[in-house]
């Protein structure tokens, strides 16, 4: 298990670097959406209309802040289950999405588009919301508005603390982390 | 008759609202505390450490502990003896978690209709519970219910013959199936018997309980420990990585039930259990 600061966009040929279980600390922006904004992103793809960013090489946040008190960047901010971003996910990663943090297992089809495209999905810790927040040093709206918390926003982070849940071999520590537990501690 | 009025309740709601989702009550913070040093996984104790420092931050900052502020339930106990002056005790209780959530700086995060998905703007409607008691207080147990482990949570009618090895056994799946995604170490609230409505009712209401609170049942009780003991041999682990701390406590409620019925809901909340109680 080792340790990255790592700026993004991350570099193509870190990516076969990072495995299963390193913990690596990102800074430099990345972009915020959650359910609402993945249903429109996956709208305007199939109605051939440009994205409200680019998404080759970037990282995708499933999260939807609490409202920034004054005086603060954004609100509280630790992620979202990604589960619920499986299927439109798959489309984002084959048009160019590097990869996303969120929390909880992914599917195999998620999983086969995460080896297929060379990318990898983070796993921030879920309900460490508010020591998220400190790492985030602005935030910008983008696209949709409308959404409110599910709106698209780019985030500058510093030191964002994220683990390597699945790399960009497939190997998936959601499996392979209470497994490796089961055989040594539980007989 | 004890008056009580609509103005307090209010003011007790949003302020009860805006402090639990800031800070982590004190019996939470014990058994979180003590699951470091029992956690054999370098990974898993770091990220019960950094649950700690997060809930830390958030006093500190005045931040929500989480970004998901939750869908609000309350369950209401209503005195006989208690009249309630000066407005309409359900419009009170929401106009409390309205104003909590926006003076609060919390995330709105009802939609009105389920399937069109237009938010509500102020967290309303709260799920509201009343029973009616003996006495002249009006007491209202508060949670603000995140969805990463409600969407986990799970309800079955067995059969009376499954017995206690059936209802662990769908209790076991359930978590299993879980994994990661809502967020432990967990809390169990777990509701057998009564009807299908009445499990789900009292497995929401155990997770209200405060945190390691046994039943006064023995026997369930005794059920409680068992469980608590078997979840933690699942090796799911804090966030799903691995390790020991995959629950921090279960509460088991039951109720009585037909002859031809063994009702079970499993009701999961993750560590940031936001709860608190309020008596007028």
């Amino acid at each position: 298990m080792n340790t990255y600061h790592i700026t993004v966009p991350i570099d193509e040929n870190l990516i076969h670097k990072l495995k299963a279980g390193d913990k690596v600390f990102l800074s430099g922006y990345i972009y915020t959406a959650r359910d609402a904004a993945h249903d429109r992103l996956l709208k305007e793809i199939s109605e051939g209309k440009n994205l409200p960013f680019p998404l080759e090489g970037e990282l995708i946040y499933y999260v939807g802040p609490t409202p920034a008190p004054q005086g603060k960047v954004i609100g509280s901010a630790g992620p979202t289950t990604s589960s619920r971003m499986d299927v439109p996910t798959v489309t984002l990663l084959d048009r160019g999405l590097r990869g996303m943090i969120g929390k909880g297992n992914r599917s195999k089809e998620v999983i086969e588009a995460i080896k297929e495209n060379k990318g990898v999905y983070f796993a921030a810790i879920g309900g460490a919301g508010a020591l998220i927040a400190n790492t985030i040093k602005e935030s910008e709206l983008i696209a949709y508005e409308d959404l409110g918390t599910e709106a698209i926003r780019r985030l500058k982070v510093e030191d964002l603390p994220v683990i390597v849940a699945i790399d960009s071999d497939g190997n998936n520590l959601y499996e392979m982390g209470p497994q490796m537990y089961r055989e040594n501690f539980c007989s | 008759m004890r008056q009580v009025n609509c103005q307090e309740i209010i003011e007790e709601i949003k302020k009860l609202c805006i402090h639990m989702n800031i800070h982590m009550e004190e019996d939470l913070k014990k058994v979180l505390e003590e699951s470091i040093a029992k956690e054999n996984s370098p990974l898993g104790r770091e990220i019960l450490k950094d649950l700690m420092n997060n809930q830390e931050i958030a006093a500190k900052e005045d931040l929500p502990l989480c970004q998901d502020t939750g869908m609000v339930v309350a369950f209401v106990e209503v005195g006989q003896e208690v009249q309630i002056v000066n407005g309409n005790l359900t419009e009170a209780i929401n106009e409390g978690v309205r104003r909590g959530y926006e003076e609060g700086f919390l995330r709105k995060s009802v939609v009105e209709c389920p399937l069109r998905r237009k938010n509500t703007g102020d967290n309303t409607p709260v799920i509201i519970h009343y029973d009616m008691v003996e006495g002249n207080q009006l007491k209202i147990k508060l949670g603000a219910k995140g969805f990463g482990s409600e969407n986990m949570s799970a309800i079955k009618m067995l059969k009376p013959l499954d017995g206690v090895t059936g209802v662990k056994n769908f209790i076991l799946d359930t978590i299993k199936k879980a994994g990661g995604n809502c967020c432990p170490p967990i809390i169990v609230g777990v509701g057998i018997g009564g009807t299908f409505e009445r499990a789900a009712e009292i497995a929401k209401k155990a997770l209200l309980r405060n945190i390691g609170e046994k039943n006064k049942d023995q026997y369930i009780a005794s059920i409680e420990d068992e469980l608590l003991d078997e979840i933690n041999q699942l090796g799911i682990g804090p966030q799903g990585f691995g390790g020991r701390t995959t629950a921090l406590a279960v509460h088991v409620e039951t109720f009585p039930t037909h002859i031809a019925g063994l009702p079970v809901a499993v009701n999961i909340n993750c560590h940031a259990s936001r709860h608190g109680e309020i008596i007028l």
